[in-house]
């Protein structure tokens, strides 16, 4: 099976990652080759085997929703690429 | 000074508590030598006011009980340093600096030891050789123009240049063994579950370990026995009872039962390595080990399902980059296309491949055929090791299938650069524990590794069985120091 351009740009799109056309087709040269390589799992019976989801293979535990950490609103805007102090700050999204 | 930095960790702890070196004299030998290294690009990021600072407050009233006293030590750029850029080696995270301390690094400064600074890495932890930094190629000590290995390429080189006497970094494929084989240092990846990745900036989290690379085996049961410990904030966290690893090490292996499985002999492997697994066996017998032929039958599909797995999580994981809270951020005319762009700009090739393959493996209509085919392709692949355990105690293999190559010479061919895993993949995809030892040397004078397999959470037992062999075998690097300016 292979992984057209179009298909390409879709999972660009999925991916949030704007690509050009000189992009996909490198992407098409390069993603094809993994998935031949991939492939080979196709010659593998796994029709009586269960998935292997977790190493630890135990459930999560669950914890009380608590509040540990207080007041720190300053130290998360910190980081926040826009100069704005009080909101993390995005393109206007409603008309 | 030049006998400073040729101290492993535990001689030097040792002069420290004697009170023959001072926390301040070893933290400066270390920083003169980083400041004439600078041509192997081991450093992302340095802290080394602030840590001359605390070396000169260990010496007034540090405590000398600590497993770490006033040593210096600097980590893989992926673990979160409060108040400490952290980059992960990528554009995105080019600006971050976090509020928060990873629960690995934070048992290290509870011990006494001082953040010399971030070592080089790929992008994400995603790749094998350090070229996928934003921050540049890392060199290795051991030839000009020669990968250190990767992902954790500054730490193995920044240990082996004698530029920090021990360090940590992260295993998801083989990212700590396989630069540890490159380099001639040691590289341990502890059971999944050992220690916390609370704080380490994710890449895969169902294969995701930190673990210690040092200059011998006692210092990574040392190491170990600082960062190993339950962590409530880690969910994949396990409560097992965990040894005294340094205390107990112990180089008697007479009886121990050593797997040799047939499917790690590939094809166009080297002859050096061939011979290298076979002394490897021949010293064993030697120790008093037996030798016990085992067969892993699923060992070649572990690579292909370990480029679905790792991806898909990898997909998820960086989902979280979005030019909003914190990292880079590219202006976009509107929402979406700022998303696009910033991510778009902000991450390397490497990394936007291996999210496409994770979104299309995921992707409505591929979900069955890939993912789910791969997570039972892992339970063949763990089958296959629990199956040998029950006549085993621990597996040899060779660390990786080649010696280090060039800078370059596989950054054209994805897969060639794959291929460098095979040997360490199938650790991870089972969450099992497995150490690189150096255990000899190629034609061209660079290093190559052993691998050692174990039971999972019998850390204690692979540290022994490495610690015997690195007795007789004896390895040393014998740097040049080329590279210092």
């Amino acid at each position: 099976m292979s992984i057209d351009l179009k298909t390409i740009k879709h999972i660009a799109k999925l991916s949030r990652i704007s690509i050009d056309d000189k992009k996909a087709k490198e992407l098409e040269k390069d993603l094809n080759s993994i998935f031949q390589f991939i492939e080979a799992l196709n010659k593998v019976d796994t029709k009586k085997v269960d998935p292997l989801t977790s190493i630890a293979e135990t459930s999560l535990k669950l914890r009380g929703d608590e509040v540990k950490t207080k007041n720190i609103r300053e130290q998360i805007l910190k980081n926040s690429p826009d100069e704005n102090k009080d909101f993390f700050v995005v393109p206007k999204v409603v008309e | 000074m030049s006998d400073i930095i040729n101290l492993t960790l535990s001689a030097l702890i040792n002069k420290i508590k004697k009170k023959e070196l001072s926390s301040q004299e070893i933290t400066k030998a270390y920083i003169a030598r980083a400041e004439k290294s600078k041509d192997l690009n081991t450093y992302i990021t340095t802290d080394f006011e602030n840590a001359i600072e605390k070396a000169k407050k260990f010496d007034e009233k540090g405590n000398f009980d600590y497993k770490l006293p006033g040593v210096p030590l600097a980590v893989k750029d992926l673990f979160c340093t409060n108040n400490l850029k952290t980059t992960a080696g990528s554009k995105i995270l080019s600006n971050f600096i976090p509020s928060y301390e990873s629960t690995v690094t934070q048992h290290l400064w509870d011990e006494g030891a001082i953040l010399l600074g971030k070592l080089n890495c790929d992008e994400f932890a995603m790749g094998s050789s350090n070229e996928t930094s934003f921050f540049g190629n890392v060199e290795s000590p051991v030839g000009k123009k020669i990968v250190p290995g990767g992902s954790s390429g500054g730490s193995a080189s920044a240990l082996a240049a004698k530029l920090t006497p021990a360090t940590i970094g992260t295993d998801t494929g083989g990212s700590i063994r396989q630069p540890a084989s490159f380099t001639g240092t040691v590289g341990l990846k502890p059971t999944y579950g050992s220690c916390s990745r609370y704080g380490i900036v994710a890449f895969a989290s169902s294969l995701d370990q930190a673990g210690p690379m040092t200059q011998d085996v006692s210092d990574a049961a040392l190491i170990l026995d600082v960062i190993s410990k339950y962590d409530n904030k880690d969910s994949t966290s396990v409560n097992f009872k965990r040894g005294d690893y340094f205390k107990s090490l112990s180089s008697n292996i007479k009886g121990k039962k050593i797997g040799i499985p047939k499917e790690y002999r590939v094809d166009g492997m080297p002859k050096e390595i061939e011979s290298l697994w076979q002394d490897g066996i021949t010293l064993l017998k030697k120790l008093g080990a037996k030798i016990i032929d085992i067969s892993l039958p699923h060992t070649k599909y572990a690579l292909p399902a370990y480029y679905i797995v790792a991806p898909a999580e990898a997909s998820s994981n960086l989902a979280r980059y979005d030019g909003v809270k914190y990292g880079y951020r590219s202006e976009g005319e509107n929402l979406i296309s700022m998303y696009e762009n910033t991510r778009s700009e902000g991450f390397g090739d490497e990394v936007k491949r291996r999210i496409m393959i994770g979104t299309y493996v995921l992707s409505s209509g591929y979900y069955d055929a890939y993912y789910l085919k791969a997570q039972k392709i892992r339970r063949l692949i763990k089958n296959d090791f629990d199956d040998a355990y029950k006549s085993v105690d621990a597996i040899l293999t060779p660390s990786t299938p080649s010696s280090a190559f060039k800078i370059g010479d596989k950054t054209d061919d994805p897969v060639s650069m794959y291929l460098n895993d095979i040997f360490t993949v199938p650790v991870n995809l089972s969450g099992l524990p497995a150490i690189s030892i150096p255990a000899g040397k190629d034609k061209n004078n660079y290093p190559l590794g052993l691998q050692l397999i174990g039971k999972a959470f019998e850390e204690q037992n692979l540290l022994d069985i490495s610690y015997s062999m690195e007795k007789e075998l004896n390895f040393k690097n014998n740097l040049q120091d080329w590279w210092i300016k």
